[in-house]
């Protein structure tokens, strides 16, 4: 006993403190990383508050201006195309009304079709998933044409719907809630079958609280995803009132290639805006956004 | 309340498998029915029948004295507390157990009053605006019960309802149900694999095995006379022990190895012979002479597991009794029960 | 009751009805015609727009670029994001923070993406471009076919290597303590025990992402190659969605447009049969 004491006591006295190289070229990779990941977005914050006659001769710069509400004032509030109509608040509001629209479209029409999916025997059921999972296959760039036909062909050209619905027709919110569904348990269902609670009840009173985390996750991903689309809306929308922010990129960098000076501090700020709303939402509701993301894997 | 009647109930799965053959039964208002037996052998399915969570594939269940076979779950008028408790997790103790009531268009004053006085007889009053999820395992228990009590149901169905519980909580538990539905007096089923739950519990049991019943009686008759081996070794811990015999011209069974027994009119041939084993006790001059190689010790009585001539017995010996390891000799105390060897049945 | 399932389906089913597979058989049906290119109808013309696609030298180059491309993006961004994610399980200290700070880039656009990219290879002002003239690489974007695909290539990396980094991340997160603790005292070398113990286990992520990221770098990366090259096809490398875009939308080459956009459908059909059968191993792997 006693010699086990004597031994253990050097090592308290003299407490070694080994260097765990290991440790510090972790934290070295990751600095790294985060860095490859996070300058070029300083870099833009950076150009937009100096004027840009300034930006083009000395490039960034580790200083902050006071451009800054000079360019916002631009961005937001003067339109860069020809019909003045696509000022940076009317495509805020655009990418809003898309992630919104988006999001909420794909939940709801997810939901119910999935609850029909796992909670009704159809003679069809096994068609109607077919049917709808097929969709998860081919993406909409691989028939962006036919696609735009078709809305072209029911005049909605230039609406939210025509932006919106198409966009809709994929069915990843309706797997990932029967994947939810189906790990409901069983005796739930029984129970509230027992409680007297119909089709419809059983679905408000106890199906959609219980998918309220879910919901949220959805929400997140499909809104980001709704946000940050462009080829579609690039197609659909010729009406510059219709531009959202990301769609509005391709207008701001041809604006940029063909003017002797280029507002660079306006255009970057734009480009920033499209990309802060999605950033924020992503990074406050980590945990959900992680959970949705990895959750659909299965 | 009401009392229950099963005639010729069968369930066969869409894919030809038979659960539960033509079974009829009666339970009497008030009684306290156990379905016991091991998983598969259709206890489940017939519970559930009788809820209406499952069709029924032939025959008439009544209910008092309406056949509901087509009749919703809902407007059976029945409760059931599930294995899982089942127990929706995003709503209050109060809004769980008041679900049911609110659905049937009860009052809200009404609902209130029901739900706090089943939560006074639960003992759940201060848990009442708690969540599931903020409950331990016992307490979610009672919250599935109290959502039972306040439907004032005619017939209590538990489906295995204790076995997520630890001991000391199930035994506990076992008493509290069973006083609770003498108190209110409704008909009860229970559904559980556990025969001590079984034995305990029940006014009568019914053991199933393979979707057939093989035996309806009382905790005693049970257990006095097991009316197949399948019985005598399913109920009763620990197990009866069943020695094969062969039954000489003079009406004698003996097992090799030394035992002769007197065995009724018309068992002829090989039988087994079920002797539980706190019906042998040591004795200089027994019947049989065993071999033990294992002593379990059990606390009030001691288990010594042990062969004779190849065939596993064991004995159950009082705790103020000294016992050893080695050649036993063994007496018996009552009558060996006889079935046939080939059928299971009791001679 | 019957009617209900059935009406709860419907919105779902109607809509993929009009705005997926109605487009998706137009496009089949429309590769087998050529279009007037005044618009005054079309004449069936059976394979030959397929013919004329795998005959043209120029389709050849696009889809030899776009196999190049998502080799190296798919490659690249899965290893980086792989390195980042184990880094970030086995630190303690700021694991929040580097996760939050390695996974933002996700919410980002590609075509916003894209614009960055033009912004740090600017011709006059870019610190890409003014680095890589340190060195004296003399980096045109849009003008040099290897350099625009290079910045092709890094920025679709930067906007991919999140979205694996959470996978990883979470596939590493998932793997057992007690399994971990078991290779502990098995094996002391911390890198045999990463490639014996954790790279197997994470396999299934891994097979996982490698489809994801080749949809992605297929057709994701849109925007990326869209704002990268200016608006200006020219003789900037290209995907083959974008050529899709390019020959239907600006070219008004209807009929050949579509022949490429069904030769994409079977494409992404047999990465999805593919991987399908990869989920199915994995199924009983587990």
């Amino acid at each position: 006993m006693t010699d086990t004491t004597f031994t253990t006591a050097p090592q308290a006295t003299a407490p070694k403190r080994r260097i765990r190289w290991g440790r510090i070229a972790d934290h070295a990779v990751l600095i790294a990383g985060s860095l490859f990941m996070l300058v070029p977005l300083l870099i833009v914050m950076q150009t937009t508050t100096v004027p840009d006659a300034e930006i083009i001769k000395h490039g960034p710069q580790l200083k902050i201006g006071n451009a800054l509400p000079d360019n916002f004032n631009k961005a937001m509030f003067e339109a860069s195309g020809f019909s003045g109509e696509n000022t940076g608040v009317r495509m805020l509001l655009n990418s809003f009304i898309l992630g919104i629209g988006f999001a909420v479209g794909k939940i709801a029409l997810g939901m119910i079709a999935a609850y029909a999916l796992v909670y009704f025997r159809l003679r069809f059921a096994t068609a109607a998933f077919w049917l709808i999972f097929t969709t998860l296959l081919l993406p909409l760039e691989v028939r962006i044409l036919p696609s735009y036909e078709v809305v072209q062909k029911l005049g909605m050209l230039n609406t939210y719907q025509g932006l919106i619905i198409p966009l809709v027709a994929s069915a990843t919110a309706t797997f990932f809630f029967r994947q939810f569904f189906r790990s409901v348990p069983e005796e739930l269902v029984e129970a509230a079958r027992i409680d007297g609670a119909g089709p419809v009840r059983f679905f408000i009173d106890i199906l959609v609280p219980l998918s309220r985390t879910m919901i949220a996750a959805m929400f997140i991903i499909m809104f980001v995803f709704g946000w940050n689309q462009y080829l579609w809306p690039t197609m659909i929308t010729t009406d510059e009132g219709m531009y959202t922010l990301v769609r509005g990129i391709k207008q701001i960098t041809q604006v940029l290639e063909g003017a002797s000076l280029p507002e660079y501090g306006r255009s970057n700020l734009l480009a920033l805006i499209a990309i802060l709303p999605p950033v924020f939402i992503v990074i406050f509701f980590q945990s959900w956004f992680v959970k949705g993301l990895t959750e659909s894997d299965k | 309340m009401a009392q229950v009647t099963l005639d010729s109930i069968r369930k066969v799965y869409p894919n030809g498998f038979e659960a539960v053959q033509p079974s009829s039964f009666d339970i009497p208002d008030g009684e306290f029915v156990v379905l016991v037996g091991p998983s598969g052998c259709g206890k489940s399915t017939l519970l559930r029948m009788i809820a209406g969570l499952e069709d029924i594939s032939e025959g008439a269940l009544s209910i008092g004295d309406r056949v509901v076979n087509d009749v919703d779950p809902a407007d059976r008028n029945i409760a059931m507390v599930f294995q899982n408790y089942a127990l929706y997790p995003h709503m209050t103790v109060a809004k769980n157990m008041g679900y049911g009531l609110k659905n049937r268009g009860t009052s809200k004053v009404e609902i209130e009053r029901k739900v706090a006085e089943a939560a006074e007889m639960l003992d759940l009053t201060h848990l009442l605006d708690r969540r599931p999820s903020q409950l331990s395992g016992g307490q979610r228990q009672r919250v599935a019960m109290g959502r039972a009590i306040v439907r004032n149901p005619d017939l209590f169905l538990f489906d295995e309802p204790l076995s997520n519980l630890d001991a000391k909580l199930r035994n506990q538990m076992r008493i509290e149900i069973r006083a609770l539905q003498r108190r209110l007096g409704v008909t009860a089923i229970y559904v559980t694999h556990d025969q001590v739950e079984a034995m305990t519990m029940a006014d009568r049991i019914i053991v199933l095995n393979g979707g057939v019943i093989e035996q309806i009686g009382t905790p005693t008759e049970i257990y006095e006379n097991p009316a197949s081996t399948f019985v005598a070794g399913f109920m009763g811990a620990p197990p009866m022990n069943l020695l094969k015999a062969s039954v000489d011209g003079a009406g004698r069974a003996h097992v090799e190895g030394g035992l002769a027994v007197e065995v009724p009119a018309g068992a002829t041939g090989d039988v087994l012979l079920g002797i539980r084993p706190e019906d042998l006790e040591l004795a200089d001059t027994g019947d049989l002479q065993i071999d033990v190689q294992i002593i379990e010790e059990l606390g009030a009585i001691r288990l010594m597991h042990g062969q004779i001539a190849g065939q596993e017995i064991s004995v159950a010996v009082p705790k103020d009794q000294p016992c050893s390891t080695g050649a036993v000799s063994l007496r018996l105390k009552t009558v060996p029960h006889v079935f046939d060897a080939a059928t299971g049945r009791r001679l | 009751m019957k009617w209900l399932p059935i009406l709860l389906l419907l919105p779902q089913l109607l809509i993929i009805a009009i705005f997926f597979y109605w487009p998706a058989a137009h496009a089949v049906q429309s590769s087998f015609y050529l279009q007037d290119p005044f618009g005054f109808g079309s004449t069936f013309v059976g394979w030959e727009n397929y013919a004329d696609l795998f005959g043209s030298a120029e389709y050849r180059k696009v889809a030899w670029f776009t196999v190049i491309f998502t080799l190296l993006v798919t490659f690249l961004s899965l290893a980086i994001a792989l390195l980042l994610a184990v880094k970030a399980d086995n630190v303690l200290h700021g694991a929040k923070t580097y996760r939050t700070l390695l996974m933002w880039v996700y919410a980002v656009a590609p075509p916003v993406a894209g614009f960055i990219g033009l912004i740090m290879f600017d011709q006059t002002f870019g610190p890409l471009t003014r680095l890589f003239g340190q060195f004296g690489w003399d980096f045109v974007l849009g003008v040099n076919f290897n350099d625009t695909a290079f910045a092709m290539v890094l920025v679709s990396v930067w906007k991919q290597v999140p979205v694996n980094f959470i996978f990883f991340l979470s596939g590493l997160q998932s793997i057992p303590r007690s399994v971990r603790e078991a290779a502990l005292i098995d094996n002391r070398s911390g890198m045999s025990r990463f490639w014996d113990i954790t790279f197997p286990l994470l396999a299934p992520t891994g097979f996982f992402l490698l489809i994801t990221n080749i949809t992605y770098a297929l057709f994701d990366t849109f925007g990326v190659v869209d704002t990268l090259v200016k608006g200006e096809p020219g003789n900037n490398p290209m995907t083959l969605v974008y050529k899709v875009y390019v020959d239907g939308f600006r070219g008004n080459d209807l009929g050949g447009s579509s022949a490429q956009s069904v030769i994409l459908m079977v494409l992404v059909l047999a990465l999805t049969v593919f991987q399908f059968r990869l989920v199915e191993r994995r199924i009983h792997y587990t």
